[in-house]
């Protein structure tokens, strides 16, 4: 399907997602408390079939937290970009690692530079940084004057 | 007289003719240091990049078998040198640290890179980079280049016998200025 | 941060034969660790021989790139690509200069596009090289090791008369490619084509048939075509399961419509299926080097650009086909001359979240070949 039948599919799917001009894909504004029922029947309609989840990541926009999730279909090869913002003093959202497996590493990953928690996840903890390091490194407003020489 | 031409002239020590055979004579410590300088086993540690470099050395083209380095051990209880391949972070600091320790004296260090140098050039807006291994444990020799060469790595391993063979390294000044038996601090 | 060896009491009064109720070992494997391809710490979970869960911990050689990345200029952050998955350096940096090239809507010359493509290959053949040579000597044999590196120097010393140096080489730049093809170039590369045809096929005599490495290979770390997809697999892990993944083929970039080469697809899931797809695409990168080195245009190596890039606002993907998998360049770029936000999708992190499930049941032997074929390169997993 191109991007306007998938367009038109999605909005009579999900109402209450908003379409977002960004990039060459689709991008589809998702609110947090429906996220799951989303992801889950993006995965399980056989017109979407969307398997493939290639790229999972946070972006820290100062005032919220913007989730993205890049989805594509193996069967169909279309492909769109699903955001969902969130609340930067508490940023939670549910997890996707049960639908696709490739997102218990990503979820980590996120949670571990972001401190975005990811609820029923199956062990999120910290990836790369060591256990006790505090502070989530890669938000906008991370500052480590030991190990950090500025330029 | 036929005992003179078995002995390589590498050998810092002379052959004495007698009659009956012949008498070794040379300095105790010139023996051991060209001894040790002439076998050195690395221990395998690569971090990153310049572990293929340090791969590279250790295959046909430029193969440092030719000085002593062949037998690459995996355990650092039976290691004498280590090369540090890459880029220490903060998180391997103390693995890095552990190792050194468990590695037998007399050990030497070989900084491989500009990671392992001074951070290199993950050295500005890093929050995770160890700015040099030699923050963790001490380092004789120091290689520059992102990778180095494997010439540039066989240069330094020559640099390191020529230091061991001149007495210069750590343990042995310790050995020489100054050395107490009762006084803690010499085992530092 | 790292657990010590435990061994759990035995349940059972007086040593039962069941393998279930005896007690279960824990132990760590790395970060040190002369197989696991640079620094990856594995708590495995054993039970007799049999491994019940592999988990494993990452950050020794977490470099902060994305960070380092934000204050970086587009021009700048292309060099620390390179030190990522540092064995398919070129095909990075490739990745990182086609978004920016998307961004700014930049048009590569012709020449510049083949002259990409061919280093692309050239690398993708020496990283499978080593992967070849490191693999067989996890396994025990030591030999291959020997030939493969031989093999790679040529490789090398191509690499380093046109881009001047031998692994980690920023020769491609927004735009093009940083300097003109050596004049050396065309009549070393023919001689490496001929060199290379016969030492494949000693290749396959050395290792393939060999009986002993087809019985630690077959049937041992199986992954089915719905998991490899679920769990972000691509490159030949996923291929070699049936998976259609080749980026060459399904979203070409550079000239890679016009050549005429075959997706290598396996369906046996299993490490010979893995091995045999790197090995048949050996064979490919030499035939698509084959048909280019002829028929290179003339023409400009770079485009013109401005000094000094800032990509309009927005956000850009691309996507190549490294050695090891879907390398992908997220940039969200407010318009200034460093990017908000990049993200690196590696094809590392996503074939390394099925390890656990591709080992679980086989012994710890099995382990070793299993991590071999997925050809994993920390550095690239880390960032």
């Amino acid at each position: 399907m191109n991007n306007e039948e998938l367009k038109i599919k999605l909005t009579e799917f999900i109402p209450s997602a908003t379409f977002e001009e960004a990039g060459e894909w689709l991008t589809f504004f998702i609110d947090s408390p429906n996220w799951k029922t989303v992801a889950q029947q993006l995965r399980t309609t056989e017109d979407f079939n969307f398997d493939f989840l290639f790229c999972l990541t946070c972006v820290d926009w100062k005032t919220h937290f913007t989730m993205v999730y890049h989805l594509t279909s193996t069967k169909y090869r279309h492909t769109i970009v699903l955001k969902s913002k969130l609340d930067r003093n508490d940023p939670e959202i549910e997890t996707v690692s049960d639908i696709w497996r490739t997102a218990e590493f990503h979820e980590r990953e996120a949670y571990d530079l972001f401190g975005v928690k990811f609820l029923h996840h199956p062990d999120l903890r910290r990836l790369f940084m060591t256990d006790d390091w505090k502070g989530w490194p890669l938000r906008k407003d991370y500052e480590d004057p030991i190990n950090m020489i500025k330029l | 007289m036929t005992e003179e031409k078995n002995i390589s002239t590498e050998f810092p020590g002379e052959v004495h003719p007698t009659a009956g055979g012949g008498i070794l004579i040379s300095k105790l410590d010139e023996v051991i240091n060209w001894a040790r300088a002439n076998s050195l086993w690395p221990l395998v540690f690569g971090t990153s990049c310049c572990a293929i470099e340090m791969m590279s050395t250790a295959a046909a083209k430029y193969d440092w078998s030719r000085f002593g380095f062949e037998v690459a051990r995996a355990t650092p209880r039976q290691a004498d040198v280590i090369i540090i391949a890459g880029t220490i972070v903060n998180k391997m600091a103390p693995v890095l640290k552990r190792l050194y320790d468990q590695m037998a004296d007399p050990k030497y260090v070989i900084a491989m890179g500009a990671c392992a140098t001074s951070g290199g050039p993950f050295f500005y807006n890093t929050y995770s980079v160890v700015k040099g291994a030699d923050h963790v444990i001490p380092v004789d020799v120091y290689i520059a280049g992102c990778p180095p060469r494997p010439e540039a790595l066989l240069h330094a391993l020559i640099t390191l016998q020529e230091k061991i063979k001149s007495g210069a390294t750590r343990e042995q000044i310790k050995t020489v200025i100054n050395f107490s038996v009762n006084k803690t601090e010499n085992y530092k | 941060m790292y657990r010590q060896t435990e061994i759990l009491k035995d349940t059972s009064s007086n040593g039962a034969d069941d393998l279930d109720e005896a007690g279960e070992l824990v132990i760590n494997v790395g970060p040190q660790h002369p197989s696991t391809h640079g620094v990856l710490h594995l708590v495995i979970t054993l039970s007799g021989e049999t491994i019940k869960n592999v988990e494993p911990h990452l950050g020794y050689i977490h470099r902060s790139i994305e960070k380092m990345c934000e204050s970086l200029s587009y021009r700048q952050f292309i060099y620390v690509t390179s030190r990522m998955d540092y064995l398919s350096s070129h095909i990075n940096n490739h990745g990182c200069a086609l978004c920016v090239e998307k961004g700014l809507q930049i048009e590569v010359p012709q020449r510049a596009k083949v002259i990409r493509v061919l280093m692309d290959e050239l690398t993708r053949l020496a990283s499978h090289q080593l992967w070849w040579g490191a693999m067989a000597m996890d396994v025990g044999a030591l030999t291959p090791f020997f030939h493969a590196f031989r093999e790679r120097e040529a490789i090398n010393d191509i690499m380093e008369e046109t881009c001047g140096a031998r692994l980690t080489m920023n020769y491609m730049v927004p735009g093009g490619v940083m300097a003109d093809l050596h004049p050396h170039f065309q009549k070393k590369v023919k001689e490496f084509i001929t060199l290379f045809k016969s030492k494949i096929d000693e290749y396959d005599e050395l290792v393939t048939g060999n009986i002993i490495f087809q019985n630690r290979m077959k049937d041992v770390g199986f992954i089915s075509k719905e998991d490899a997809i679920s769990y972000g697999c691509t490159g030949p892990t996923a291929r070699a399961s049936g998976v259609s993944c080749d980026i060459r083929k399904l979203y070409p970039y550079e000239v890679y419509s016009q050549l005429q080469f075959d997706e290598i697809i396996e369906t046996g899931g299993d490490c010979f299926a893995r091995y045999l797809v790197r090995m048949q695409e050996m064979r490919q990168s030499l035939s698509i080097i084959e048909q280019l080195i002829d028929n290179i245009p003339e023409g400009d190596f770079l485009a013109k650009t401005k000094a000094v890039l800032k990509l309009p606002k927005g956000e850009f993907y691309s996507r190549v086909e490294t050695a090891r998998g879907e390398f992908g360049v997220y940039i969200i770029s407010e318009g200034a001359t460093t990017p908000y936000r990049i993200k690196f999708r590696s094809p590392g992190f996503s074939n390394l979240s099925a390890l656990n499930h591709m080992a679980k049941g086989y012994k710890i032997g099995d382990l070793v070949a299993i991590m071999g074929t997925l050809d994993l390169v920390i550095p690239d997993i880390d960032r």
